[in-house]
């Protein structure tokens, strides 16, 4: 009997091991299917790009030759999935690399499947054997005012050229009138027509002539007009609006300098109809560790209450109250999702260079003509969504053009009010 | 246009009838009368305002006001703001018993739809669990516990009190009662049990009020356990039903509405349906819906009972019993009911044992125990005790209870005796209510602690023997309330109780077998219901018939002067939910009044009353020993002569601002009888005092032209014939040949459109409409539609984008008077939900000089307010009369703080839409086929890069119909309900996605077909089981 279980026992461990080696082994080879790097770079951009880089140390380490480096693939999956478990457990390699960092604790990934972790090393790998970017050459958010039309340029050198254009013909016109004076003078004339011929042109004659009494209210009636409507239109628009904010937060640093994806603080924009001004849990994410002795950082602590030696919220957590800048009024409804995980559009296309902003500002209009002129120009993002395959079927039939949004209800009024 | 070949009239009500001048005045006016004309200003007033306007608006304009944006400090994980969250959870209210879905919008409940995985109301909801998502936003409701005389406390401070007190009385053996309506849940009985062994002398004590105590105690002589039994009215041939209204507040209407109209469904494959047979006084939504109506008055409930018996005793070789009475229809509704033995149903409204005794014995001879009739599925809605609960009250004014709990229920109010439990009640040492408002006998309580409301709870229920039901919070409770179980537990001894946690432990220990506990918990709180197999059983009937039969003889004798009955109406119901606007002002199913509480009266005792467009007088109606109660009178053709009908849940007096001071509490006139309460009472006198009065009702309303084009109807003898076709076709003459006539839907001025992607479109069926309103209060709450109040209604400017026209028709002449009155003693009754048609030819489009009404790519007529100048050409031109003007701004105006809080008060304002406009003075608005979920539906579609199915985008009255009978889809699907039903194929195939669709179903009809309009809304011609189209 007992010869019996003890076989039965180390047959099952025999199997066990070799399948745990079997499995380990067959893990370890880092994928090198584009599929796979391609899946690494998103999940890179979205979980892990707001503290690391491939090349460059930022929060973390550069993670360029991390799956040689570390100890072990397995080593690297369960730092990944929850750090601060291979720390406590005394694991020399953590402890350094937790003490040369500041003891900043790396956020745990329990929800990052082994498969995923392995594109991901995946992705870095490729970067790696990549190497550094070389300087890089920052091309301008291009395409600016190239819509239909003239070139800038052209315009300039018409204007010059009809300027010129009407001097000549002033020049023209004044030597005519001489030639026909001097002319006038030879001929024999009543007194009262020559006193017509030379008296001379005075401010006061000018002035006095109904002609140009009659211009010169034209023009300013019609200025006043321009700037009525002008004004009128502009009520409530408020482009360029950048009001002081209660923490002195700056996308240029985070957005610009970090690359962090807007999505990544901003979650509703890919499933909801706001994008959400981010809650202060996701500000502290990093900022448990990062930068926590700033006056403006301690304003987030602040708001949350934070219990430094418990790493959680305390009970007197206070909402911040930041000042909205984009205000549509209620009449109208707009969905970030539709516009951002639908349509593809990038966030930039309205908010601007928000990467460069300091401090946010209104940057496009948000008036009806200015939504309505988009839907008018932008071609319908169809690619790979069953959703329009009929539509774009249809269209196809009777046009060459591409599917605006405007071809396809794009400007009814029951799409954003109702 | 062809003449119509049938001679029925159809009628709104009895001045449309008798073409009363002033009815026609109005009818004629296309549009309500303006607001009156102020003539106390003069030009230079106007220019003055005018330039003071213009200043104000350019000064406001100059900066805009500064507004903040506030994140959550911590997210909650599953939950994004402006993503709905949906939680499956219960609503209970005393017995009544719905499954819903809660959808919230940043934490804050703001609609119920109906849950389709219970097996019990299978998705269906009605009026009042519509409404009851704006009674948690009730600003009566109570904001912190309340110790003696309107003092704020502490829980702690209440707690120590009261358990204090309960001690004494204990130590003392002092009598504690607790009182409560029905309860549905198993976990709150057995609290209630843990409250017991603490204090042994406490008795719980259940009343109903609409009782069905007389049930329980009938089935308990005639089958040995005192229950109610399951119905399924969806497997009746044959549906008898005396005075009993089990479409309104019979047992469980939610679950009947249902399954009333799977028997009522037909098609061109299923040319038979159920025949209904009511027997009734006072003209009920049941007996609107039935084929052959009959009037009796309440003594006769009994005496039809036992005639009934006596007939079908005969047939199947029973003894008969004495007694009985001869009605019309009788003997038909006999031959019917014994021709579809097991098939057939019999149901009473009375609360009388003997008479249900009786109606037991009948249904045991058609053999429906088993078949319609389950009773091995008791059913727990009704277990009031009405003798128990006048003995509580005895024993109250003889001083002998030294404690009473009043668990969430008001029997000062809304219990017979509720004057008399008031003045006894100062005998009794400590007096407690867990009302979550201070109603009428939360007043006279010494403590309130009160409950949550459902939403903010955790509850179970179990409203049939093995279906169980989960209610869960769908909100942090918004005041500083506790669950009334943890106060019963606290009170008990237990402490840090978390009635949660006891749930979770009762289900693990009563329902939980094997697997993971937490996956099943999570699986039962998802799917909102449990449910677990019922073994069968079979009764046998052993019941003491001619005891009974005597019983009825000796109790019902036909006395002197008027006999009243009281009943609840569709809307208020039994009072418990009087203060919430949205029911206030939901017309009547009947008589299409809002805000009002009236005595109906048949016709013919109402001669001398002149009762044109709701103008009407008081009348005091006076009952032996009774103080005399004076109401309005409201003439309901159809009610038996010789009766005075007055609706329950008025009269409040602690109710709220909505509810207070609207009509008499009509609870008193109950009386007991034969050992049960019983809801009529003889011998009264009816005066007039000569007071006049006006009735708020839409009844009248929006009235359009000739009835025919618009209502359809056929009897099942003809609709069964092979070649039947509907009798009103309209056919147009064109010029170019006068004698070729054409459907009005081949010709058009217009150039159409081209729906390419979806085309939406609604299918009404007219036989399934039961006219219930549930879907009025949906739509409102939905589309964040303003109530505007009595005053308002009475002219003629009420906002509900859908109404339900209900048309009483008969074909008496009605050339003189004596044919008027033909006509109007018991018409038959049709209803008709009425909505923006959505026409692909829209007249309203047309005429609005700004373009703020235009039609979408998809089939919508779309109104865009902020485009809305307020011409109301619009409204002038629709041939429906749909589209609402909003002659005030009905929010934030003092005005409309009391009939309209969802737009006035910072608690009501959480119950708004947020996907919806809330529209401002001056704008037109009509139903958008909620275009917001439509929107949404897509979205979601396009998220998931797939198509769009069939049954995602559903409309707010769509889902809250019980009886399915609207069907909302896409006609250029041809997969999609709506298509299969209607049998849509495109009119020109060369244009598939054109506006031009045939229905190949032949009921399919369009309302004014001959206007050419080309409306997206079908109705499907309504069938009446009749042998012939005469009554």
């Amino acid at each position: 009997m007992i010869k019996v279980s003890l076989y039965s026992i180390t047959r099952s461990i025999t199997t066990f091991v070799l399948f745990f080696t079997l499995s380990v082994s067959f893990a370890q080879e880092i994928p090198e299917t584009p599929e796979a790097i391609a899946d690494g770079e998103s999940l890179f951009n979205a979980n892990c790009k707001t503290c690391h880089r491939v090349h460059q140390k930022l929060v973390g380490p550069a993670l360029a030759n991390v799956y040689d480096r570390a100890p072990s693939i397995d080593w690297l999956k369960a730092f990944i999935k929850n750090s601060a478990a291979v720390i406590a457990s005394g694991d020399d390699y953590a402890v350094n690399i937790y003490n040369e960092y500041n003891k900043t604790q790396m956020t745990a990934f329990t929800g990052l499947k082994d498969d995923q972790l392995m594109n991901l090393l995946a992705y870095i790998k490729a970067e790696t054997e990549k190497g550094p970017p070389v300087a890089a050459t920052t091309t301008a958010a291009g395409g600016e005012g190239t819509g239909s039309g003239v070139p800038a340029a052209y315009l300039n050198i018409i204007l010059v050229g009809m300027l010129v254009i009407l001097t000549l013909l002033v020049i023209v016109l004044l030597f005519l009138v001489s030639a026909l004076k001097r002319f006038l003078d030879q001929k024999d004339l009543s007194e009262e027509d020559k006193e017509v011929i030379n008296s001379p042109y005075t401010v006061g004659s000018i002035t006095a002539s109904a002609g140009f009494r009659f211009i010169m209210i034209f023009i300013i009636a019609s200025l006043g007009f321009k700037w009525t409507i002008n004004t009128l239109f502009s009520v409530g628009v408020q482009q360029g609006y950048a009001p002081k904010q209660p923490i002195a937060f700056s996308h240029k640093l985070h957005a610009g300098a970090y690359e962090i994806d807007c999505k990544y603080c901003h979650v509703g924009a890919m499933v909801g109809k706001n994008a959400t001004i981010p809650s202060v849990n996701i500000c502290m994410n990093c900022h448990r560790s990062v930068k926590t002795e700033s006056a403006q950082i301690q304003k987030l602590w602040a708001a949350a209450d934070w219990q430094p030696e418990t790493l959680t919220f305390g009970p007197n957590q206070k909402p911040i109250e930041w000042v909205r800048i984009h205000n549509l009024p209620d009449l109208a409804y707009f969905n970030h999702a539709q516009h951002v995980n639908v349509g593809n559009i990038e966030c930039q296309t309205c908010h601007g260079p928000i990467e460069e902003m300091e401090v946010v500002k209104q940057y496009s209009l948000l008036t009806m003509g200015w939504c309505i002129d988009c839907h008018r120009k932008t071609d319908v993002n169809t690619k790979g969504n069953e959703y329009y395959d009929k539509l774009v079927e249809l269209h196809n039939q009777a046009n060459k053009e591409p599917m605006k949004v405007e071809d396809i209800g794009g400007l009814d009024c029951a799409k954003c009010h109702y | 246009m062809e003449k119509e070949s049938t001679k029925k009239i159809y009628w709104k009500g009895l001045e449309q009838l008798s073409n009363d001048s002033e009815f026609v005045k109005h009818a004629h006016n296309e549009f309500a009368p303006g607001p009156e004309e102020d003539l106390g200003h003069s030009r230079r007033d106007f220019l003055k305002m005018m330039g003071f306007g213009v200043a104000a608006v350019s000064l406001a304009a100059c900066e805009a006001p500064i507004r903040k944006a506030i994140p959550y400090v911590n997210k909650p994980e599953d939950s994004t703001p402006s993503v709905a969250d949906y939680f499956a959870s219960t609503y209970t209210n005393g017995g009544d018993y719905c499954s819903i879905v809660v959808k919230t919008r940043e934490g804050r409940p703001i609609k119920i739809d109906g849950n389709e995985l219970s097996s019990v109301t299978k998705g269906g909801t009605s009026a009042q669990v519509e409404a009851s998502v704006l009674s948690l936003y009730d600003n009566a409701r109570l904001r912190f516990p309340r110790l003696g005389e309107n003092r704020k406390a502490t829980w702690d401070e209440l707690d120590m009190e009261i358990t204090d007190k309960l001690r004494g009385i204990n130590l003392s053996n002092g009598k504690i009662v607790i009182v409560s309506n029905t309860i549905l849940s198993p976990s709150t009985k057995a609290v209630i049990e843990k409250f017991k062994e603490k204090y042994p002398t406490t008795q719980h004590v259940q009343y109903d009020q609409g009782s069905n105590y007389g049930m329980l105690k009938a089935n308990e002589e005639s089958f040995g356990t005192a229950m109610i039994p399951s119905y399924d009215f969806s497997k009746a041939k044959v549906i008898v039903s005396v005075a009993a209204d089990f479409l309104t507040s019979w047992l469980a209407p939610v679950e009947f509405t249902g399954q009333y109209a799977k028997t009522r469904e037909v098609s061109e494959d299923k040319k038979e349906m159920s025949r209904h047979y009511q027997f009734e006084a006072g003209m009920s939504l049941a007996g609107a819906n039935a084929d052959y109506r009959t009037q009796i008055k309440p003594s006769e409930e009994g005496a039809v009972v036992v005639q009934l018996y006596n007939l079908l005793a005969a047939k199947a070789g029973r003894e008969t019993i004495s007694g009985g009475v001869d009605k019309p229809h009788l003997a038909k509704a006999a031959n019917d009911l014994w021709n579809s033995r097991g098939n057939a149903l019999v149901v009473a409204g009375s609360n009388d044992k003997s008479v249900q005794v009786v109606v037991n014995a009948i249904n045991d001879i058609l053999g429906s125990y088993g078949t319609t009739i389950l009773p091995n599925i008791p059913v727990n809605y009704r277990q009031g005790n009405d003798q128990a609960m006048a003995d509580f009250v005895k024993e109250v004014n003889a001083g002998s209870v030294a404690g009473v709990i009043f668990y969430n229920c008001n029997p000062v109010y809304d219990h017979p005796m509720g004057a008399q439990l008031a003045s006894g009640l100062s005998k009794v040492q400590v007096k407690i209510s867990t009302s979550y408002k201070e109603d009428e006998t939360a007043a006279l309580a010494d403590y309130i602690a009160p409950d949550h409301h459902f939403l903010e709870a955790w509850n179970d229920a179990e409203p049939k023997k093995n279906h169980y039901s989960l209610a869960q919070p769908a909100i942090t409770p918004i005041f500083k309330s506790r669950a009334a179980q943890e106060s019963f537990l606290t009170w008990a001894g237990e402490t840090n109780v978390d009635y949660f946690e006891v749930i979770k432990n009762n289900w693990k220990n009563w329902f939980y077998k094997s697997g993971n506990f937490q996956t099943w918990w999570d699986r039962c709180l998802y799917n909102g219901v449990l449910e677990l197999p019922v073994e069968e059983t079979s009764v046998s009937f052993g019941g003491d018939v001619a005891a009974a039969a005597s019983a009825i003889a000796a109790n019902y004798k036909p006395g002197n002067g008027f006999e009243v009955f009281v009943f609840e109406n569709g809307t208020v119901g039994n009072g418990s939910q009087a203060n919430n606007p949205l029911l206030q002002e939901l017309p009547d199913p009947i008589t299409k009044a809002v805000w009002e509480h009236y005595v109906t009266v048949a016709p013919a005792d109402a001669k001398g009353i002149n009762f044109a467009e709701a103008k009407t007088e008081y009348f005091t109606i006076s009952i032996n020993g009774q103080e005399p109660v004076k109401l309005p009178v409201l003439v309901q053709p159809g009610q038996t002569p010789g009766t005075l009908g007055i609706p329950l849940g008025y009269g409040r007096t602690n109710a709220g601002k909505v509810a207070d001071d609207i009509g008499k509490n009509a609870y008193p006139l109950i009386a007991m009888v034969n050992g049960s309460l019983n809801y009529s009472v003889g011998g009264a006198s009816f005066q007039a005092t000569g007071e006049r009065y006006q009735i708020a009702t839409t009844q009248t309303h929006q009235t359009y032209m000739a009835r025919q084009t618009v209502v359809q109807e056929t009897s099942l003898a003809n609709f069964s014939k092979a070649d039947w076709k509907r009798e009103f076709q309209p056919k147009v003459a064109t010029w170019k040949d006068p004698k070729h006539k054409v459907a009005p839907g081949e010709l058009s001025m217009w150039k159409g459109h081209e729906y390419k992607n979806h085309h939406w479109g609604m299918a009404i069926d007219l036989n399934t409409c039961i006219g219930c309103g549930a879907c009025v209060v949906a739509c409102n709450v939905e589309n964040n539609v303003s109530l505007v109040g009595r005053e308002e209604v009475i002219n003629r400017r009420e906002m509900h984008w859908l109404r339900i026209d209900r048309y009483y028709s008969s074909d008496a002449e009605v050339s003189d008077v004596r044919g008027l009155e033909i006509a109007a003693e018991n018409p038959e009754v049709v209803f008709q939900p009425m909505l923006c048609q959505h026409c692909n030819n829209a007249p309203c489009e047309t005429v609005c000089p700004v373009a703020a009404t235009t039609h979408s790519t998809e089939g919508l007529n779309q109104m865009t307010y902020n485009r809305c100048i307020g011409t109301r050409y619009c409204a002038n031109n629709c041939p429906y009369k749909v589209r609402r003007f909003n002659w005030f701004k009905y929010h934030d105006n003092k005005q409309f703080a009391t009939a309209n809080p969802a737009m006035n008060t910072d608690l009501g304002k959480m119950v708004l839409n947020p996907d919806v406009t809330v529209r401002s003075r001056g704008v037109m608005e009509k139903c958008s086929f909620c275009v917001q979920r439509i929107q949404n539906g897509k979205l979601q579609a396009k998220k998931e890069k797939r198509s769009l199915k069939d049954g995602e985008v559903v409309t707010a009255c769509q889902a809250s119909c019980s009886t399915g009978a609207i069907v909302f889809g896409d006609v250029n699907d041809p997969e999609s309900k709506i298509s299969k039903l209607l049998k849509i194929a495109p009119a020109n195939p060369e244009k598939p996605f054109g506006i031009d669709k045939i229905t190949g179903n032949p009921r399919a009809y369009q309302v004014l077909e001959e206007i050419g309009v080309k409306p997206n809304i079908w109705y499907l011609t309504k069938v009446r089981n009749k042998d012939s189209a005469k009554a």
